[in-house]
């Protein structure tokens, strides 16, 4: 039982504390306090005591039991079940265990009574307690949920406020609108884009907002989100300003739910674009148009020309008008380039002025190349047309800058059907064709052609595989031999460079030669013949004398049996160790004027050990015209050293013939067309007088004359009769490789 | 709907609170029909509903003496409902008088009731904010102003974990507070369960009640709940039920209604530092 630590001492001596103890024990089970029973007990006694006291008290006074009874309550004795259970314990032990031995005066029924008052005064200070207690516990709770509530609506308020804030004052426009589309509000950000009071905007519907330039997927996605189907989208959106002007917005539509989820309200948010817009559009034209000419670019143009060529179903052909200005660089250079540029200028009106009206592009491509692209022509003759009218447009001369230019240009045209041609095939095409023009003269137009293409295409991979083919060793020399007309006897080669293509196969020269003296590379590819054809002759000297040795030693009689006696031969034949076997090299007009030929030919003379005048150098009749003295120069140089000059294909050119006598020539080789007349029989009387006056001439001034493109015996015997020193031709041998070669060689006449 | 830390809480006084409820249970009177009503159909259902809440009051008071004589003066009571008589900063602040105590509930007729209690004392400070932000609990100027986070706290989570629901994950979010505390904290926690006792048969009754209420009632095993004290030691006896867990009185015979509920202290492990 109650026997704990705490407890005062001679508890049997203290009735009240025995009181307090069974107080507590009846009473703890009906309270809600969180005391232990202890602490119950410990709260109880004092109350005991001063109930006690109250009893034996003179006068007496139940006025202490009002204080107890609101003690109690105090103490958390609050339930009404409380009470009975209080009073029951004062009303059966007070009396007995407040016993004062020592002033016992009281006698019991006076006691009793005094009890039954202390319990009326209890009860009444335990209700008025209570009641005090619940009334005031239940104005601070009001109190309280007043003050929670004031506090939420000014933090509602004051987020409110934040709201309200931050609507107004945020620089991108922002509206709510219904799901009918009627504005609720709208901010000032967003009344000031669309140039309009926020009362004004209030009154729209979003629906009015339709503009020609709505992306086609605006209103669709619209409908979607109005539907609930979808909860956002963002679009550029342009909207018509009340001063006429466009407003271009970034636009961010978000569908705003109620708590069940079905759509309340759409929320639109707003970023005026329009000036990024214009800058963005600004730099797209300036990205796409010629800043001289204001005409399109070649990056809008070839924009257009995809396009075009990719349009499958609306546009069936396409056509296009390359044009070049013929010879610009030269006003360019005499003329400078601001004039340059005027001209460019008035080119531009002139193409415009033709395409006016028509929705043809023209555009500047570069430099002075323009191009006008024909969307879905007849024909080519709707094309051709086109660039008639800008040939004859151009025809008229031109004022810039007090000067009156007339204007040429070459121009090529494309026209087919879209969708068989890439873009750049396209262009391909239209530049090969410009070219094919301009190399006609200039001043025209061409139709591409397939096969001139193909040519041209042809052409640009052999240039392109050139300098590889050297580096490969795909080269190789065939030699053709010289006849000496005299005796019949081999008097040397003519070197002829082939091409073994590892793709097209064997090449001639004629397919080879222009393209790398085009791009220089005429120059190694040159001294790598002179190279080898020099060393092939040295070769071809060895062994000859080799042999010349061998026959002296030997049999001499074997080889003159055929001779039929005559002595001169055996001399002749020693003279033959002496005079090696000529090489002919072509020299074309690239070689001629580079500025190493002279040191070039030395070295590789040097390198052979083989005498200048083995080295027969043939130059082109044309490549001399008109040369002065400063580019005869290394001609005359190499001659005087020794080294023989032919003048190839003469004839062709119209050279003056009184030049001849100061051109560094050894040799007059004649070009074919003479011979070819000398093959009939009876010869071509006018040929004949011809090639006996040119004889005669070169005789004259002591040049030797070599004939080539002999093809008969009695064009041969003509020749030799009308004079001719040496001959060439596949009557005696066609070109062969230095392994067939005879050396020996010789006609029989 | 989430809603942004900084929009308030509405107040609605038709719903039964449990905070009010609690009082109601402990014979209080700040509480009003709505929430008297909801508490009679408790008791109706469970007729020794307020025995337990004053075992579990008194358990509240037995651990606080505890904290207190293992030198702990810093409590941090989340879910304090409406201070009733018995508090936390009397217990504390009478066996010694420098223990400051931070009220947590998300309640705001309960925050506002606990500031008028408090005004005056300066070692005691309410915060609204909710046990499932502990964030807005921890980095709340009240707690900076009365707390040293450095030093151990008691952490009172009486009664208030069987008011989150598993899908709010309380065990995260006490492992996340449990992190933020020195080592030597305290964790006191009591929680309703269907284990034993008459829960078995009426917590139905009782969980329809508290359905309607701003918060459901979870019951939960002792082994859930025991999980609780990861990251701390429990400190004897464990976990038990509320009355049996360090008895002042002699044990008498256990009402079996209060086995109803446990309760348990744990020590968070580490240097005390």
């Amino acid at each position: 039982m109650n026997s704990g630590p705490h407890e005062p001492e001679g508890l049997e001596k203290d009735g009240l504390r025995r009181f307090a103890t069974i107080w507590s024990r009846a009473v703890y089970p009906v309270t809600q306090t969180s005391m232990t029973r202890a602490e119950l007990e410990d709260y109880l006694h004092p109350l005991a005591v001063r109930l006690c006291d109250a009893l034996h008290a003179h006068p007496f006074s139940p006025a202490v039991g009002r204080e107890v009874g609101s003690a109690l309550v105090a103490g958390h004795c609050t339930s009404p079940d409380a009470l009975p259970h209080l009073l029951g314990v004062i009303d059966s032990y007070l009396v007995l265990y407040s016993r004062d031995p020592e002033s016992s005066t009281l006698d019991v029924d006076e006691a009793r009574a005094r009890c039954s008052r202390l319990q009326h005064a209890i009860a009444a200070g335990f209700t008025q307690a209570l009641r005090d207690r619940t009334l005031s516990e239940q104005e601070s709770l009001s109190r309280a949920a007043l003050a929670a509530q004031t506090a939420v609506e000014e933090a509602l308020h004051a987020s409110e406020t934040r709201f309200r804030a931050v609507f107004n004052s945020a620089t991108i426009g922002i509206s709510i609108a219904d799901m009918d589309g009627r504005i609720r509000d709208a901010n000032g950000a967003l009344a000031r884009m669309f140039g309009r009071s926020e009362e004004e905007m209030r009154r729209r519907n979003v629906n009015e907002w339709v503009h020609p330039d709505d992306a086609p997927q605006v209103w669709r996605m619209h409908r979607q989100l109005v539907r609930g189907e979808r909860d956002h989208f963002r679009v550029e959106k342009p909207y018509q300003r009340p001063d006429g002007t466009v407003l271009w917005t970034n636009l961010t539509v978000s569908l705003l739910r109620d708590a069940d989820g079905e759509p309340r309200y759409q929320l639109a948010l707003v970023e005026d674009i329009t000036e990024r817009r214009l800058l963005h559009l600004r730099l797209r034209y300036e990205a796409t148009h010629d800043e001289l000419t204001g005409l399109p670019n070649r990056t809008l143009f070839a924009e257009r020309l995809d396009r075009l060529l990719s349009a499958s179903g609306e546009v069936k052909r396409f056509g296009l008008c390359y044009l070049d200005i013929d010879g610009f660089k030269a006003v360019n250079d005499s003329l400078g380039h601001a004039v340059g540029d005027q001209l460019l200028i008035a080119v531009a009106e002139r193409l415009q002025s033709c395409t006016a009206g028509s929705g043809h592009l023209v555009a500047r491509i570069g430099g002075d190349e323009f191009a006008a692209l024909v969307t879905d022509p007849s024909g080519p003759e709707e094309v051709t047309e086109l660039a008639r009218q800008v040939l004859a447009a151009l025809a008229t001369p031109i004022g810039v800058d007090g000067r009156e230019l007339s204007v040429r240009a070459s121009i090529g045209i494309v026209e087919g059907p879209s969708g068989d041609l890439r873009p750049e095939e396209v262009m391909r095409s239209a530049d090969i064709t410009m070219y094919r023009a301009k190399d006609a003269g200039g001043n025209r137009y061409e139709l591409a052609d397939p096969d001139s293409d193909a040519r041209a295409i042809d052409r640009h991979s052999l240039t392109t595989r050139l300098p590889t083919a050297l580096e490969r060793d795909e080269f190789f020399l065939e030699y053709q031999p010289l006849i000496r007309m005299s005796d019949g006897h081999v008097d040397g080669a003519e070197a002829l460079v082939r091409w073994k293509h590892p793709v097209h196969g064997l090449l001639g020269p004629d397919r080879f030669i222009p393209l790398a003296e085009h791009t220089g590379l005429i120059v190694p590819l040159g001294r790598w013949v002179m190279e080898q054809a020099v060393r092939q002759a040295c070769a071809w000297h060895e062994e000859r004398s080799a042999e010349a040795k061998a026959a002296a030693k030997g049999g001499r009689g074997a080889k003159n049996g055929k001779g039929g006696g005559k002595s001169g031969k055996s001399g002749k034949g020693a003279s033959e160790d002496y005079r090696p076997l000529r090489v002919n090299v072509n020299l074309s007009p690239r070689q001629l004027h580079h500025p190493d030929l002279v040191p070039d030919t030395v070295a590789v003379l040097e390198g052979a050990g083989m005498e200048p005048s083995s080295l027969c150098l043939e130059v082109t009749e044309s490549a001399l015209i008109g040369a002065d003295e400063d580019e005869l120069k290394p001609l005359r140089q190499l001659a005087e050293l020794g080294v023989e000059i032919a003048l190839d294909d003469f004839g062709t050119g119209y050279s003056n013939l009184a030049n001849l006598r100061r051109l560094p020539a050894t040799t007059l080789k004649l070009d074919r067309s003479f011979t070819q007349g000398l093959q009939q029989h009876p010869a071509d009387p006018a040929d004949v007088t011809f090639v006996e006056g040119i004889v005669t001439l070169a005789h004259a001034l002591g040049l030797a004359v070599t004939v080539e493109g002999v093809e008969t015996e009695h064009q041969a015997s003509k020749l030799r009769d009308l004079g001719c020193d040496t001959a060439q031709g596949w009557y005696y041998a066609r070109p062969g490789p230095a392994s067939t070669f005879q050396k020996g060689f010789a006609v029989t006449l | 709907m989430e809603r942004p830390a900084w929009a308030p809480q509405g107040i609605d006084l038709t719903v039964p609170s449990v905070s009010r409820m609690y009082d109601y249970y402990l014979g209080g009177s700040h509480n009003f029909e709505v929430d008297r009503e909801a508490g009679r159909r408790a008791i109706e259902a469970w007729p020794g509903l307020p025995k337990i809440i004053q075992a579990n009051r008194a358990f509240m008071r037995r651990a606080i003496r505890f904290a207190v004589g293992e030198g702990i003066t810093q409590f941090l009571d989340i879910g304090s409902g409406i201070p009733t008589f018995g508090n936390v900063h009397e217990a504390a602040q009478s066996a010694d008088p420098s223990a400051r105590v931070v009220y947590v509930d998300n309640d705001p007729v309960a925050v506002a009731h606990s500031r008028s209690v408090l005004e005056g004392n300066d070692r005691a400070e309410v915060v609204s904010a909710d046990f499932r932000s502990p964030q807005d609990i921890l980095y709340s100027a009240e707690v900076e102003r009365l707390l040293d986070l450095e030093r151990p706290v008691a952490l009172l989570l009486v009664a208030l974990l069987h008011f989150i629901e598993d899908k709010d994950d309380p065990w995260k979010t006490v492992r996340e507070i449990g992190d933020e505390l020195a080592p030597g904290s305290l964790l006191v926690l009591s929680h309703s369960s269907a284990d034993e006792g008459p829960m078995r048969n009426v917590g139905g009754g009782v969980r329809d009640v508290y359905r309607q209420t701003s918060s459901p009632l979870i019951t939960r095993s002792r082994t859930e709940i025991t999980r609780f004290f990861d990251g701390f030691e429990l400190v004897e006896p464990g976990v038990v039920p509320l009355p049996r867990w360090r008895p002042e009185d002699v044990p008498g015979t256990d009402d079996p209604l209060l086995l109803s509920g446990y309760a348990g202290v744990g020590r968070k492990a580490g240097r005390v530092g």
